[in-house]
């Protein structure tokens, strides 16, 4: 059963979509290990682990999910807060601990949504209150996009619902009028024929000793009173007068400070460090050897900076210490070429008879495209404060898995996962890189050396050079188009295959189609970084279809929508897109305006951008974003995601280069790893589309569209198509941007 | 030890003249308002006035601010003594995402306003552009700035300005 741990999940790719767990029930007098902490007094009743009404009608619900930015803890307290009729006002929230009662099951199965199968021991677990598989998975991850469909679909508005049948059920005996009189609204239930009102709260207890129905009624939505409206973030008073606490901030009385170097070649280890060297610096407590980095502690941040710094310490060479960014590429190259002719080439996705198909065609249309590595550089940089005492590990941070944050910390100190008592805080971004339990381990470690609670903070140097980074890749591709220019194959190679699988597909009727990848590992250790897979594939598929429409001879939206025509719902959110962008309408000199359409977590996002060229350089002007993810349960919360997300993906495109020197990251900070600012911040206005179909995610469909939409807006200002990202590798003012161009 | 006025209040803080004043006021002062981004002057998440001006204390060595007044976010205004017209634009334009960047962001907005409350596009950007959010608040950040430059000209009773 250990095997099921979270790292064998993800690394494996056993995940799937489906549905999801409820929660378990507290009861007072059954107020059992951690949970139990949560019942501050004798007057809350907890009904299940989603949520508690006090005395004075306020009704908390608590999240399992990590606030990160994307504004999931409001959004999720709104699901509850609709189906319970409870007064938003009354409403607040807190983050779940770190315990495996909240273990987050939906993450699991929702993450790649058509994947693979889940082993069966794991599926039936659903209407049950007590979820037995993520204990074995010690899952509680915030990722995927999946808080909104999943927990907050299928256990927040749950558990409000259900809660809101016991409130009743206990009103109906205690009145004794029937169940079916009974109505509740702001948090008051009312007997009409009687003219009775009470507030849920002096139901509460009787309430809590009735039986939760496992399949409550859920309003449908001309029922919602909050979810789709737009409340205010439940977070952004603490935001604006400096009062939130993130990692960085933790404060434990007595703590020192910890800054660490880990060895610059991934994979190698300390050969020798000379504490000696440091041990007369100012305020310097202790340098800890861990292995494949060192660190020193110190009275403050910068006393422990100043001696690591000053700290001689060798590294071992493991044999990559001469790959440069060429030879990866390279690399990339040959072993795409070499699963050609060995006929070793790992199937996507097959339907028809592509090779055949593009043989028969009547022109053929090559490209191939690349993306670099690239680091998440969340503002805030790692970070984690630790405290090893009484055989125990209190851990103050912010992360995306507290859980296996927790389990992972508590085999490195070899300790009970009861043991390990993880405080999450707010998180300075995530962006998937926060889902990595490295730097908590390393607090862990080193605070397990001394008697005083660790603040270990990376330095933004230490952060870029040690992240866990989305895969460079190399992708080729050739369409066989018919006399009429309608494509008859795609075939598609690209290496690095990464979840979620559905990555590279197209939303397009093409008959013949052939996806596949070659294997071809580097040292470069791979994460999550927004949106996964489809960061790059986007860029990869959505160029390509545009030089296909281009080749044509056809407008690049007309052909896309075209190619739509079985794809309804594709095809609206399409359409909206260019039809609020003015597609088509004249432009000023030096502009260009380019579209782009992706599915990614159940969420279709088209994005038209108009480009302004400017010296030689790209500058977005504006972006015109259409979005369907089911339905927006906050529309303005939808919308600053999406602003997100572009602002996030035009970044990437524009700057972002992590590039491998001598085995080593070469970039270190932001004077060399540049970000977009607000004077290069395009105008974006977001149509959403309630479609009314399957709920889809917020956090990461912003960022893949906008790439390709950004370069085919390029093509259209410039005649230049960039095959390469980032943008800024190109001189658009030159005339020879097309020497990888084998169209 | 070095004596400054942090938010109106004297403080004498015990810490080596040369450390970078973003640690003296998080870690010995203990204001953890003020956030550590980059450490080179390059993002803004450090942003302090000085004597009213703003200064990455990333960079500045606390030395450079004896006797002198440091106002940080903390200082700005809070829920119990009242929001700085900035901040209450933050909530109303729903300005933070993760968050982590707007205590700059908004050191960095109440300095440009101060000295301009009818800033245009550009001047907006000029000043702004020191500050990095890599949660992609700039549009909202723009729109906020522009509301707390209305509520402060309405207050003042400059009445409209021609904007742009
Ligand atoms: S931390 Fe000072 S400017 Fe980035
Ligand atoms: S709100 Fe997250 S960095 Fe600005």
């Amino acid at each position: 059963m250990n095997k099921w741990t979270r790292r064998a999940f993800i690394s494996a790719g056993v995940l799937a979509g489906g549905v999801v767990v409820f929660g378990i029930a507290i009861r007072p007098g059954n107020r059992a290990g951690k949970v139990a902490g949560l019942v501050a007094d004798d007057n809350e009743s907890l009904f299940n682990v989603w949520l508690k009404i006090a005395t004075d009608n306020t009704v908390t619900a608590i999240i399992p999910h990590a606030e990160m930015g994307q504004g999931v803890h409001t959004t999720l307290a709104m699901m509850l807060a609709d189906e319970l009729d409870a007064d938003w006002n009354l409403v607040d929230m807190i983050e779940a601990p770190a315990h495996i009662e909240y273990a987050n099951y939906a993450l699991a199965k929702g993450y790649a949504a058509g994947g693979v199968d889940f082993p069966a021991f794991l599926v039936d677990t659903v209407d049950g209150f007590f979820l037995t598989a993520t204990k074995w998975m010690k899952l509680q991850i915030t990722g995927g996009s999946t808080s909104v469909p999943t927990t907050g679909q299928h256990a927040m508005r749950v558990a409000g619902a259900a809660t809101k049948a016991v409130l009743l059920q206990a009103a109906a005996n205690r009145w004794h009028v029937p169940y079916d009189e009974l109505t509740a609204s702001n948090s008051m239930i009312h007997h009409a024929g009687s003219h009775r009102e009470a507030p849920f709260a002096s139901f509460a207890r009787d309430a809590a000793k009735l039986d939760l129905p496992a399949k409550p009624r859920l309003k449908t939505p001309d029922e919602f009173t909050i979810m789709g409206t737009d409340v205010g973030r439940l977070d952004a008073p603490a935001k604006v007068d400096g009062s939130a606490m993130f990692g960085i901030d933790a404060v434990v009385p007595g703590m020192k400070y910890a800054t660490v170097k880990a060895a610059p070649v991934f994979g190698t280890r300390v050969l020798s460090v000379s504490e000696a060297s440091v041990q007369d610096m100012p305020g310097v407590r202790r340098v800890v050897n861990l292995g494949d980095a060192v660190a020193v502690v110190a009275d403050g941040y910068w006393q422990a900076k100043q001696a690591l710094d000053a700290l001689a310490v060798d590294f071992d060479q493991g044999g990559d210490e001469t790959v440069e960014q060429s030879d990866i590429f390279e690399q990339f190259s040959r072993d795409m070429d070499a699963a050609t002719a060995n006929g070793d080439e790992i199937t996507d996705f097959e339907q028809g008879d592509a090779r055949a198909a593009l043989e028969g065609a009547d022109r053929v249309i090559e490209a191939e495209y690349r993306v670099p590595y690239l680091s998440h550089a969340p503002m805030e940089p790692m970070n984690c404060t630790a405290w090893v005492h009484d055989g125990k590990c209190e851990l103050w941070t912010g992360t995306q898995n507290p859980l296996g944050f927790a389990a992972e910390v508590a085999d490195v100190l070899d300790m009970d996962i009861d043991d390990v008592v993880l405080h999450n805080q707010y998180l300075g971004g995530g962006f998937g890189r926060r889902a990595f339990p490295d730097y908590a381990i390393q607090a862990a470690r080193i605070a397990a050396e001394v008697h005083f609670p660790v603040k270990l903070i990376w330095s933004r140097e230490e952060d870029m050079r040690h992240d866990h980074y989305r895969q460079a890749s190399i992708s080729r591709f050739r369409a066989g188009l018919d006399a009429a220019g309608r494509p008859v194959a795609w075939i598609n190679q690209y290496v690095e295959k990464h979840d979620p699988k559905e990555a590279p597909y197209i939303p397009y009727a093409i008959d013949n189609q052939y996806i596949h990848y070659a294997e071809s590992k580097t040292h470069v250790p791979w994460g999550f970084w927004r949106s996964v897979g489809h960061s790059l594939h986007a860029f990869f598929t959505e160029s390509f279809i545009d030089e296909v429409a281009h080749a044509a001879g056809r407008d690049p939206y007309e052909y896309r929508h075209d190619l739509l025509a079985s794809a309804p719902r594709f095809r609206k959110v399409l359409d909206t897109a260019a039809e609020k962008s003015n597609w088509g309408a004249p432009l000023p000199e030096n502009f260009g305006r380019g579209i782009a359409i992706h599915r990614s977590f159940g969420t279709i996002v088209a994005q038209v951008v108009e480009v302004e060229i400017v010296d030689g350089k790209a500058i977005a002007r504006r972006a015109v974003c259409a979005v369907d993810a089911g339905f927006a349960m906050h529309p303005d919360g939808m919308k600053a995601q999406m602003e997100s997300g572009i602002i996030y993906g035009l970044t990437a495109a524009l700057y972002s280069n992590i590039t491998i020197r001598r085995g080593a990251v070469a970039q270190s900070n932001f004077h060399d790893y540049p970000m977009l600012r607000i004077d290069e911040s395009p105008e974006i206005e977001t149509h959403i589309i309630n479609s009314g179909e399957r709920l889809g995610g917020a956090g990461e469909p912003g960022t893949p569209a906008i790439a390709p939409a950004l370069a085919n807006a390029i093509f259209d200002a410039t005649g230049k198509r960039i095959r390469e990202l980032p943008v800024s590798l190109h001189d658009l003012s030159s005339e020879d941007l097309g020497s990888r161009d084998v169209a | 030890m070095i004596t400054l006025t942090i938010n109106g209040e004297t403080r004498n803080l015990d810490v080596d003249p040369s450390t970078p004043l973003l640690w003296a006021i998080r870690e010995t002062a203990g204001l953890t308002g003020t956030k550590f981004g980059c450490g080179i002057a390059q993002c803004g998440a450090c942003t302090v006035h000085l004597n009213g001006a703003p200064v990455r204390s990333c960079v500045t060595p606390v030395q450079a601010a004896a006797g002198q007044d440091v106002t940080t976010i903390e200082g700005i205004g809070s829920r119990a003594t009242g929001l700085h017209p900035v901040q209450q634009a933050w909530i109303d334009e729903q300005v933070p995402q993760c968050g982590y960047c707007q205590s700059g962001q908004i050191m960095s907005a109440v300095a440009l306003l101060s000295n301009n409350t009818s800033p245009t596009d550009a001047d907006i950007d000029a000043v702004m552009r020191g500050n990095v959010c890599r949660c992609g608040a700039y549009p909202r950040i723009r729109r906020g700035i522009k509301r707390a430059a209305a509520t402060m000209r309405d207050a003042a009773g400059i009445g409209e300005v021609a904007d742009e």
